[in-house]
């Protein structure tokens, strides 16, 4: 069972920041925690039985291929693509250094968004964030 | 015996052991099969660990099949067997099943710490008990045990100390002393009382079926998430304990399982009132109670580990590990029992280890010991050669009869590498994650859950530092051999052992 400290958490990060209590106390025992070192390995390109995860703290490195492609940092979440287009991770996420991360296992991350559309709303502004900056890099 | 005979003295060991329940039993033994020279030092009074204390009204929820038609004390065997530690030699394998009672199938405590001290006696295992760890130095690449009976200095630790300190979230007025552990086993104490239970995991439905028996007026589990009934091989939930939701789902007369958050606990008249929110209602459920327990979970001691530097996972609760059980952050702070959940490994398809539970961190403690022989003392361990026509019926036998692969899904695994000529040379047992993020080529075999939690047989091919992942086909009766597998299996492993 969660404490209040892992709900206030989630409250500060945008993607849940439509939630109010007893909601968040919902999402911190829907979601697992989960501890990476430096250099290890979170999402694996082609390696099927991904989840989906948010940054609660630390960064991490998106890889394709061996290149850097991207950073991300607290807040942001990946695993989200193979999860709900059903194929394996297109790249590696590795934990550039301590990494803290909310972790929700994909078979039930359709279930989940469809029972909070705010979190859902929230993803899809993010996920066109993102779409919009790789037209402009092109 | 008196203090002066007691072994292993204050001192310096290669390797110091914490803990005397079957994960710290299970290391020491397999430290000594390696030649280790190490110290096991207990706080205890005898071998058990937690189970001389929980679970505490039922059986353990692992089975021992005892009637099993396999030789006890096999490998084969132990598939049938999740309680007993393992053993190279047969006579000190399959001890739970020597002693559970007829028509069970799940052990008692009782037997269950029976069999563990049976095991430390039949293998000779030496613990220094009543000598309690305190605190903690790192030295000179060293580290200091500080206990009740002096300083261990020692390269590597091995803590198998359990997660059986109990956890209360931070919810108002909700104490320590409404946790589970402290719940009665007295036959009338909660007869006609209100009861509630904070909490819908296993702890609380195994209190809340054993005291509806007394005679309860009214009882009621509540915390935020329903329980997990639609994924029963990734829920910890058992079935047998779900009496009381299946008497709240037909509307038995004071049988409530809700779906809410615990705002807080008020004392009131003698009892309390237990303020609940449910996200989907706008007023508040206050929940009036004779008793409140709080079934909200378990910790590891580890004492001042996290101010050395010993991050944490789950509010403090677990450590963070790497696949082999090590710190993630302090070199030579290792693991074993319980703990070793810390490590959950790939958790494909939301999967984690199943390192909780006797039946799989008895095999972690086996890796732990090889892992903590090679690299740290420079123990050689052979790697058996299988040449050619050998390769292709070693994984198939493996997939149907090795107890890691079954009980430690998509965790452990079996790892082999090339050898030339088309055979392989067999590394052991290892976490998959460790074969899935090294370099070197390799394959390796193991049991996974798929998305729809059907057991089926995973096989990772590396070659060219390339890796390949494959799933063979699952089968009814679980019997994964037969031109299907072979064909399939020889296919993968031909470009990589030629």
């Amino acid at each position: 069972m969660a404490g209040s400290d892992s709900v206030e958490r989630l409250a500060q990060l945008t993607l849940f920041s439509d939630l109010r209590w007893p909601e968040l106390e919902v999402v911190a025992h829907t979601f697992d925690e989960e501890v990476f070192a430096a250099g290890q390995r979170v999402l694996r390109q082609g390696i099927s039985g991904g989840a989906f995860y948010v940054i609660l703290e630390g960064e991490a490195a998106v890889v394709i291929d061996g290149q850097d492609r991207a950073r991300l940092g607290r807040g942001e979440f990946f695993g989200e693509i193979s999860v709900l287009l059903g194929g394996v991770p297109i790249a590696d996420v590795r934990a550039e250094t301590l990494l803290r991360c909310l972790v929700l296992p994909g078979p039930q991350l359709e279930a989940f968004l469809l029972e909070h559309p705010t979190v859902m709303l929230r993803m899809l502004q993010s996920v066109a964030r993102r779409l919009r900056d790789a037209s402009r890099w092109s | 015996m008196s203090p002066g005979d007691a072994p292993f003295p204050p001192g310096e060991y290669p390797v110091v052991v914490v803990g005397s329940g079957p994960g710290g039993l299970q290391t020491s033994y397999s430290l000594l099969r390696l030649g280790i020279d190490h110290a096991v030092l207990s706080a205890d009074a005898r071998p058990g660990g937690m189970f001389q204390r929980f679970p505490l009204f039922e059986r353990l929820i692992s089975w021992t099949h005892a009637g099993a038609d396999v030789p006890r004390g096999t490998r084969e065997f132990e598939l049938h067997d999740q309680n007993s530690l393992v053993a190279e030699e047969p006579e000190l394998g399959a001890l739970v099943a020597e002693r559970i009672a007829e028509g069970h199938r799940r052990p008692s405590r009782d037997e269950m710490v029976a069999a563990v001290q049976a095991f430390a006696e039949r293998a000779g295992l030496s613990v220094r008990f009543g000598c309690r760890w305190e605190s903690t130095r790192l030295e000179d690449g060293g580290i200091v045990l500080v206990t009740s009976d002096g300083e261990y200095r020692c390269r590597a630790a091995v803590l198998a100390v359990g997660v059986t300190e109990p956890w209360v979230p931070p919810i108002p007025g909700l104490e320590l002393e409404h946790h589970y552990v402290d719940v009665s086993s007295a036959p009338d104490r909660y007869r006609d009382r209100r009861v509630v239970i904070v909490g819908k995991r296993n702890s609380a439905f195994e209190v809340g079926e054993a005291i509806s028996r007394q005679g309860l007026r009214e009882l009621t589990l509540v915390s935020p998430r329903p329980p997990e009934l639609g994924r029963l091989a990734r829920s910890p939930l058992r079935p047998w304990y779900l009496t009381p939701y299946d008497e709240h789902v037909r509307g038995a007369p004071g049988r409530f399982v809700l779906n809410a958050s615990v705002d807080r606990v008020e004392r009131r008249n003698g009892g309390y009132v237990v303020h609940a929110l449910d996200a989907s209602r706008p007023e508040r459920l206050l929940l009036e109670a004779d008793d409140v327990i709080a079934a909200t979970g378990f910790y590891a001691p580890l004492q001042d580990l996290p101010a050395l530097g010993v991050a944490t996972v789950r509010e403090g609760r677990l450590p963070a590990l790497t696949p082999f059980w090590e710190s993630m952050t302090v070199p030579g702070v290792f693991f074993a029992g319980n703990i070793s959940d810390g490590a959950p490994g790939l958790r494909k398809h939301g999967v984690a280890s199943l390192s909780t539970m006797v039946a799989g961190f008895r095999y972690n403690a086996r890796v732990l010991a090889r892992r903590i022989a090679e690299s740290l003392f420079g123990v050689e361990l052979p790697r058996p050669l299988l040449r050619a026509h050998e390769v292709v019926p070693f994984l198939i036998h493996e997939l149907n009869h090795a107890p890691e692969l079954s009980f430690q899904k998509g965790y452990l695994a079996r790892v082999l590498r090339p050898a030339g000529d088309g055979g392989a040379l067999d590394e052991g047992i290892l976490p998959l994650e460790v074969f899935v993020d090294a370099a070197d080529d390799g394959v390796a075999a193991t049991l996974e859950f798929d998305a729809e939690e059907t057991i089926r047989p995973v096989v990772y091919v590396r070659r060219a530092g390339v890796l390949h992942e494959e799933a063979l086909p699952a089968h009814p009766l679980r019997r994964y051999e037969g031109r299907v597998y072979d064909e399939a299996l020889e296919l993968m492993l031909r470009p990589l052992l030629g």
